[in-house]
């Protein structure tokens, strides 16, 4: 035999036909386009699911129409149950943090544009990439028939806390086959994006074009790459979290599961199980999982900042290292979602500090773009105004993290809206920012036509404003002891907070409703937009470098070679103020 | 960790500097998977502190096959030694190298084989899943583990097609990468006996 | 549109640290003796979390204003100081901040769990079920019976699975639907899970705590007000989660053994 002179796997042949084209592709620009339709489909989705739950928080005994329709026993005569009010709440968590903030920002935007720029053909794994996409579509498909099951989803939250999720159907509504489709779903949701994150550490480490240091790398290429090292991880202990529980639920074992306990009127037989063993497992992932939803957005608006402001960040090094920071404090903190679990409390203040310290990196990042402001040329468009409402909403969002990280005070807000604003505001606004933002800029690159910039601003203005409108309130909310996940307020203290719980509602109308005006720029803009140039913002990394839409092998066959770092804007270059990557003309007093 | 390949054809020279992120690929799978058995681990020491917590005898067969794991761990061992001397001198030393590989797909195989014979042993023994939370980790341990040795079998497999027949052909970094998945599965296996043999 | 967005970031900013600032937040009346140093670390946060909030939008308007819609050409000047500035700042300010929190959360915490309830605190069992708060005092013989859960039956109010035809101890155990303390007597309240999580929250006594199955949980407090407050479940328990709640009746010394001798006769 020959000693094998290797054809690359990521070197593929020109798709032909339909179905190598558009559906089983292995050109990861295909199939970052396809997750980011799949997580378009699942935000709507959650959208929806928003509304409805909003509704019913304000207008408990409203007949929705159609809702019958969807689902006879959840909603009869169109008034919502209290357990369907739950089972929405689950599928919006779970849509949202699963099939949105970690396909979109990630595997969406990473995926197309990832191999581009660091001057690669492909990802390193093409078949394992389209893989990738494929059983993470089977699981949207899975958990989405929940709903039409007679039973319906589940109503334990996305966090599925045991027993409650462990034990059946006795413990309610959902429970049966609704909680084993979420974890089945949720199990392939693993498999899927534990094949995407080696596909992305793999290519970033060994397909990098000449030239194309580490640190040459733009500061999304690191986002992406951080990020994937994260989730390898933590899908990787997720996954056995889901499998002993469906073997709790299906197999009779007891992981999670202690003896004694009687739920309608059964006795139920386990024993020896520790619910709080969930509540680690999960959290452990669960934690990250965060990181893994905000950290590309904090890439992509660092990239898309830069570009506005003309002018490279104080220094792109910190940003880098303060996100490896965060990556790596994300690991020890966990216990917080735990504080007044029934853990040991001598542990909650060990997880208590390197909470805390997340915030240095945090401030530091977000000190850094607002340094960088100064002395700026700030380009308004479409992608920087979504960039500049992230920093605004990560401040928001980041601040009252600090609240929480504090024990003693989370004793009092935990499990209140105080809790649910914070989330919001990091990733159901922030993290979304970030897709918009990246969406704007990126969007002439991968469909070769621009967006709407009119419709974009009039997207960003209802948007800003409106979420919040809906999420500034929930702060104040948990302040006053409004517990979170209840489907109705009939506690006293809650009638005279109804008032802003009717504001939140319009706002979320109002605002969701903005988001069409996105769609239809979208989709509009993807058949009629005007014609787009290659480097239409004049940016500098690479994949302004190449067509608009780059060719199905990125570089048309040639091997682009780097000569500087990633942000040489506010220089004289042979453009204009900013010099290219691939660009051979020096700039003057780059350190080379 | 990229390598470049170079590629002999008969008497022609030509270099072709491709990157091969295989080995990567694999290592980082390798990572993936520690984590998700330290994830299993972790589980049973939480667990073993409730009061029910019992003792599960290894059955002996375990080591017979644990023998038979090490065995086609040496089996690649020794293909990789015949694989090098044969693409540097002695060309008849390949197939050899190929032989020593169906070695550790059979040994392989006898291993999976043997641990269901566990199992079976097990449940004659009215020794179930769901028994007690003892059997319930040996399960787990012992069938993730026998998922992921398959994996490495249908890897394998495609390795020794490769290296088969009229279209032959060497690739150093799939047949290192199919090797060190296969060691590792071992050391895992050993890992996995470790934990068992002291905690249940 | 920079400059109109400088505007609207800095009406938003404004707007949301309003209640802040003027102190018009709602936050309940503090019943508890632990309650003060939580609702003082909750001040303290407050400030410093406003001081960051305002300083960073304003700022971030600021300089959108003054940096955007520049004339074409227009130079682009660095920070003075750069990012070692910014580094340095991060980690003075943030780091002081998080040092003097963590100091002083550690006593807020300390008190409601490093230190063992008072050996005379009052104690009462509470157990939690889908979708009810229970309640039980040990009686005179200040024991409390075992639990049985197969002996549990609602129908004929056996909450708590008692067998007092077999179990002495259980015998003089007093179960009630609300849970009455005297006000300035510690109290410790033991948290039994019957099905699945659930919380323990009373906001006015500043105390929360999860009920874990298969686990034998305590937390201890003084109330220090008379009054009737709301005890709410706070973890997802399943449909009747958001209905699941229960009263806690803080009275006099006086009251309330007059309350314990009633319901006594009750069972």
């Amino acid at each position: 035999m020959e000693q094998q002179s290797v054809q690359p796997a990521h070197v593929h042949a020109p798709p032909e036909g339909f179905i190598r084209k558009y559906v089983f592709s292995l050109d990861h620009k295909m199939i970052g386009k396809q997750y980011y339709g799949l997580a378009l489909t699942a935000v709507f989705t959650g959208m929806v699911l928003s509304w409805l739950m909003r509704f019913h928080l304000v207008w408990p005994n409203a007949k929705i129409p159609g809702l019958d329709i969807i689902s006879k026993a959840g909603a009869p005569g169109g008034v919502m149950t209290p357990e369907y009010y739950l089972s929405l709440l689950t599928m919006h968590g779970t849509l949202m943090v699963f099939f949105v903030l970690t396909n979109a920002p990630f595997a969406g935007f990473g995926n197309f544009f990832l191999p581009i720029q660091i001057g690669a053909e492909d990802m390193a794994f093409p078949r394992f990439n389209m893989m990738s996409f494929w059983v993470t579509f089977v699981s949207f498909v899975v958990l989405i028939s929940a709903f039409f099951i007679p039973d319906g989803p589940p109503i334990s939250g996305w966090t599925a806390y045991a027993p409650l999720s462990a034990v059946g159907k006795d413990a309610g509504p959902g429970l049966g086959w609704g909680q084993n489709l979420w974890a089945i779903s949720i199990s392939l949701f693993c498999v899927g994006q534990l094949l995407g994150s080696l596909n992305f550490i793999a290519t970033t480490l060994d397909l990098r074009a000449k030239g194309m240091t580490l640190m040459r790398m733009p500061i999304c290429t690191w986002a992406w790459f951080i990020t994937s090292c994260i989730g390898l991880l933590a899908f990787a202990v997720l996954l056995p979290a889901c499998l002993l529980l469906i073997l709790d639920r299906v197999a009779g074992t007891s992981f999670f599961i202690p003896s004694g306990l009687v739920i309608s009127d059964r006795l139920q037989n386990h024993a020896g199980g520790s619910p709080l063993l969930w509540q680690h497992l999960f959290w452990f992932f669960g934690h990250p999982e965060v990181y893994i939803a905000i950290l590309p957005a904090v890439g992509i608006v660092s990239h898309v900042l830069i570009n506005s402001i003309r002018k490279p960040l104080l220094s792109a090094r910190v940003i880098i290292y303060s996100m490896l920071s965060i990556g790596f404090l994300s690991w020890m903190v966990w216990g917080h979602h735990m504080f007044i679990s029934g853990m040991n409390p001598f542990s909650s203040l060990l997880f208590s500090f390197p909470t805390l310290t997340i915030t240095i990196p945090a401030t530091i990042i977000t000190l850094i773009w607002l340094g960088s402001l100064y002395g700026a040329n700030l380009q308004i468009n479409s992608a920087s105004l979504f960039a500049l409402g992230f920093v605004s909403m990560f401040v928001s969002g980041g601040i009252s993290g600090f609240f929480l990280a504090q024990p003693s005070i989370d004793v009092y807000l935990h499990a209140t809206y105080f809790v649910v604003g914070h989330f919001h505001m990091v990733m159901g606004v922030a993290a979304i920012f970030g897709i918009f933002a990246g969406t704007y800029f990126w969007f002439p690159k991968m469909s070769g036509r621009m967006m709407n910039e009119t419709l974009g601003a009039l997207h960003f203005w209802v948007t800003l404003i409106g979420t919040y409108c809906i999420f500034m309130p929930f702060h104040y909310l948990g302040m006053a002891g409004n517990v979170r996940r209840y489907s109705s307020f009939v506690n006293d203290f809650m009638a005279p907070l109804m008032p802003v719980h009717k504001f939140i509602t319009i706002a979320a109308l109002i605002t969701g409703a903005a988001q069409f005006i996105f769609l239809y720029n979208l989709i509009h803009s993807r058949f009629w937009g005007k014609p787009a140039p290659e480097n239409p913002w004049n940016g500098t990394s690479l994949e302004w470098s190449v067509p608009s839409p780059p060719p199905w092998n990125n570089f048309g066959g040639n091997h682009p070679v780097v000569y500087h770092d990633p942000y040489q804007y506010g220089v004289k270059g042979s453009k204009g103020d900013y010099v290219m990557q691939v660009s051979p003309e020096t700039v003057e007093g780059e350190k080379t | 960790m990229a390598s470049a390949i170079q590629t002999r054809l008969a008497s022609t020279h030509r270099v072709a500097v491709h990157a091969d992120a295989t080995r990567s690929g694999v290592w980082v799978g390798i990572f993936a998977i520690t984590m998700s058995f330290a994830a299993f681990t972790s589980a049973l020491f939480v667990r073993q502190g409730s009061s029910d917590w019992t003792h599960l005898a290894v059955p002996p067969l375990v080591y017979a096959n644990t023998l038979i794991l090490i065995m086609s761990s040496i089996t690649f061992e020794m293909s990789r030694r015949a694989m090098a001397k044969g693409l540097e001198s002695d060309r008849s030393e390949l197939r050899i190298g190929v032989r020593w590989l169906w070695g550790a797909l059979v040994l392989g195989l006898a291993f999976v084989a043997g641990q269901y014979m566990v199992w079976r042993q097990l449940a004659a023994a009215g020794i179930y899943l769901a028994t007690n939370p003892n059997s319930s980790f040996f399960y787990v341990f012992t069938g993730m583990h026998a998922l992921h040795l398959i994996g490495g079998i249908l890897a394998l497999v495609y390795l020794i097609a490769r290296l088969s027949g009229k279209g032959a052909a060497f690739r150093q970094s799939l047949f290192e990468s199919t090797a060190i998945y296969w060691h590792f599965m071992a050391g895992l296996w050993l890992y996995l006996l470790l934990v068992m043999r002291t905690r249940l | 549109m920079g400059k109109f967005l400088a505007v609207v970031l800095t009406i938003i900013a404004l707007v949301s640290a309003y209640p802040i600032i003027t102190h018009k937040y709602v936050q309940p009346e503090d019943i508890s003796t632990h309650g003060h140093a939580i609702d003082e670390q909750m001040s303290e946060t407050m400030a410093e979390a406003g001081f960051a909030f305002l300083g960073a939008q304003l700022l971030l308007a600021f300089f959108i204003w003054k940096f955007s819609g520049r004339k074409d050409g227009a130079k682009v000047t660095h920070l003075p100081g750069g990012a070692k500035l910014v580094v340095a700042t991060a980690f003075i300010f943030v780091g002081s901040e998080v040092l003097a929190l963590g100091i002083l959360g550690q006593k807020a915490w300390a008190a409601i769990y490093f230190t063992a309830p008072k050996p005379d605190a009052l104690q009462v069992q509470s157990q939690a079920g889908q979708f009810a708060f229970y309640f039980r005092y040990p009686g005179a013989d200040g024991k409390f019976g075992m639990i049985h859960p197969d002996k549990i039956d609602e129908g004929n109010q056996n909450f708590f699975g008692l067998d007092p035809a077999n179990d002495v101890d259980a015998r003089d155990d007093i179960v009630t639907a609300e849970l009455a303390i005297p006000a300035n007597r510690e109290v410790q309240l033991l948290l039994h899970a019957k099905d699945v999580g659930h919380a323990f929250y009373v906001r006015e006594l500043r105390i929360q705590q999860d009920y874990v199955p298969g686990l034998d949980l305590s937390i201890h407090f003084t109330a220090t007000k008379a009054g009737r407050y709301e005890i709410v479940c706070t973890q997802l328990c399943g449909l009747g989660h958001y209905n699941m709640k229960a009263y806690l009746n803080v009275l006099s010394q006086e009251d309330f053994d007059k309350w314990m001798k009633q319901k006594a006769s009750e069972q």
